[in-house]
């Protein structure tokens, strides 16, 4: 196939109206008796679910960029058809200039991801883990070793830690090691789905100010879905608020929060602008 | 372009991980060996006092080959199911792979378990046999050239038995148990396929088992020559040629369905 590659100016990720629905068979409140359930088996009724819907993006590289979403929003949707775990029905996505269906090898080789569950083998160690995530991108285990052990130190986590089982460790230090396994690959498109999400205050400012240093040191893509206001308004460059699986605003916390009129005198927050314009709290679930 | 130095350093990666998941999991391989033991031991000692010894080791060739050949079958489903458990398989299939240094990966790592296990236990079944076991007269040639050739169409199988889990990690143990367990009744493990009813012996023809265990039989209780099996090896062959291919052509399709379905997500 001919491999399509977007003409200048090459953004590190750009999205061009994706399109993901899902067809899921119908579910009915109501307590069925067993020949209704067979009728409502058989009539297979399927209801549409639209996950993204006509969404596109562009993030340059050495930006962060937020996605701030509720549960069911679509911010994980996004984040999976980027990392090509899902083939959109529609529009394209294009890493550093490579489509990610069309060229999903290539892509990989510069892109990782970290997930709000740190999935890992849970009786393998972390080093185990890590070892075994690193040879996948053709790493050896020394140099696995090596880099691991100084991301988890910038992170907080102990390396003597490193030879214990995953399920010995807390939420917390089960993250970082999923921050460590995504970095030892030196991405250059990171895809952060809400990877401090359930953690502990210490653990959370940890990886929020690990984030930082990445962004400073290298001109690396980062993407951050989230639902902590605070932490979008503190790493992010520009912000897009999703919703039913649709942006509906984009921009910088300060474009964003002129889209809103202030109240009562008082200064208008990220919180403010997101209830403004969704109409819903982002405390009402996690997704 | 596929470089095969890589790709071979990273189906590595697939081996290592099975070895150390086999060491975590100590207690349970244990366990697995044991019935591994008791299973040949049990089936072997209906022809104790019945029959021949060569009755009797007709009987345990079938309890080991059956348990090697299952093991090449369920290994690369059971991975899959595995990682679709611990939410693993989004980064496996995010990673730069070959899928097909994937599964080669598993492949071989069930190749090196299975013939690891079942020497353990033919190893131990002289110690209970005593002189019903003698494998003074068999040619491990025959039979070495046998395991190769039918552990072929085993993965074949077992690629197409993967898919299972891939799309559903709850039903697809079970898909892959219904597929064993009719191989096990078409295959003549533990009888001639001839006392199958009628309607069923043709089934066993397209069944790699039914070879595998006529070659290792006639090799480890006639002595047969890898010439006079040259027939039984050419049909297995032939088998994991097409099925081989076959397994990988499936599972591509079962894994481009999961991506556009969103199959493979865990949670979240």
């Amino acid at each position: 196939m001919v491999q399509e590659k977007v003409k200048q100016p090459v953004y590190g990720l750009t999205v061009r109206g994706v399109k993901k629905h899902f067809h899921r068979r119908k579910k009915t409140e109501e307590k069925l008796r067993f020949h209704q359930k067979i009728r409502h088996w058989l009539k297979r009724e399927k209801e549409t679910i639209r996950a993204v819907d006509g969404i596109s993006l562009d993030v340059s590289i050495g930006e962060i960029y937020g996605i701030l979403g509720a549960n069911g929003s679509g911010k994980s949707t996004l984040i999976r058809l980027i990392s090509t775990l899902l083939l959109p029905d529609a529009g394209s996505i294009h890493v550093f200039g490579d489509d990610v269906v069309t060229n999903s090898m290539k892509v990989r080789r510069v892109m990782n991801r970290v997930s709000v569950e740190a999935s890992f083998f849970k009786r393998l160690s972390s080093a185990e883990n890590l070892i075994y995530a690193a040879r996948l991108y053709g790493i050896s285990a020394a140099e696995a070793n090596k880099k691991a052990r100084n991301i988890l130190e910038r992170l907080g986590f102990e390396a003597k830690r490193m030879d214990g089982e995953m399920e010995q460790l807390s939420r917390g230090m089960q993250q970082k090691v999923a921050i460590a396994r995504a970095l030892l690959t030196t991405p250059m498109l990171l895809l952060l789905d809400e990877p401090t999400t359930g953690l502990d205050p210490k653990s959370k400012r940890d990886v929020q100010a690990f984030i930082e240093e990445i962004r400073n040191e290298r001109n690396a893509v980062i993407v951050l879905t989230t639902h902590d206001m605070v932490e979008a308004e503190k790493l992010c460059d520009r912000i897009a608020i999703i919703d039913n699986g649709k942006f509906i605003a984009e921009g910088t916390v300060k474009e964003l929060i002129a889209k809103v009129p202030p109240k009562d005198n008082s200064p208008v927050t990220l919180e403010d602008v997101f209830i403004a314009l969704t109409g819903k709290d982002l405390e009402e679930g996690e997704e | 372009m596929l470089n095969i130095r890589r790709e071979t350093i990273i189906s590595y990666a697939f081996i290592e991980r099975n070895f150390n998941l086999l060491k975590r999991y100590l207690n349970w391989e244990i366990l697995f060996f044991s019935y591994s033991i008791v299973n040949a031991l049990t089936i072997g000692l209906i022809m104790v006092g019945r029959g021949s010894s060569q009755d009797v080791l007709y009987l345990v060739i079938g309890a080991l080959i059956w348990g090697f050949l299952s093991i090449m079958m369920r290994e690369v489903s059971d991975a899959i199911t595995w990682e679709r458990w611990e939410g693993t398989i989004e980064y496996t299939f995010m990673a730069p792979i070959y899928r097909i240094t994937h599964l080669v990966g598993s492949c071989l790592f069930a190749i090196l378990y299975g013939l690891l296990r079942t020497g353990l236990v033919l190893a131990i079944m002289p110690l209970f046999f005593g002189e019903h076991i003698d494998l003074g007269s068999a040619n491990w040639i025959t039979m070495g050239v046998t395991v190769a050739v039918s552990s072929l169409s085993f993965i074949g199988i077992g690629l197409m038995a993967a898919i299972f889990p891939l799309l559903s990690p709850e039903k697809g143990q079970a898909a892959t148990g219904i597929l064993q367990s009719v191989l096990l009744l078409i295959s003549g493990i533990y009888y001639e396929i001839e006392v199958l009813p009628d309607w069923l012996q043709p089934f066993s023809i397209i069944s790699p088992a039914t070879y595998t265990l006529r070659s290792i039989r006639a090799a480890m209780l006639e002595n047969a020559s890898v010439q006079s099996q040259a027939e039984n090896l050419l049909l297995l062959l032939v088998i994991g040629i097409v099925l081989i291919p076959l397994g990988f052509w499936v599972f591509h399709i079962a894994e481009r369905y999961a991506k556009r379905v969103g199959r493979l997500k865990r949670s979240g």
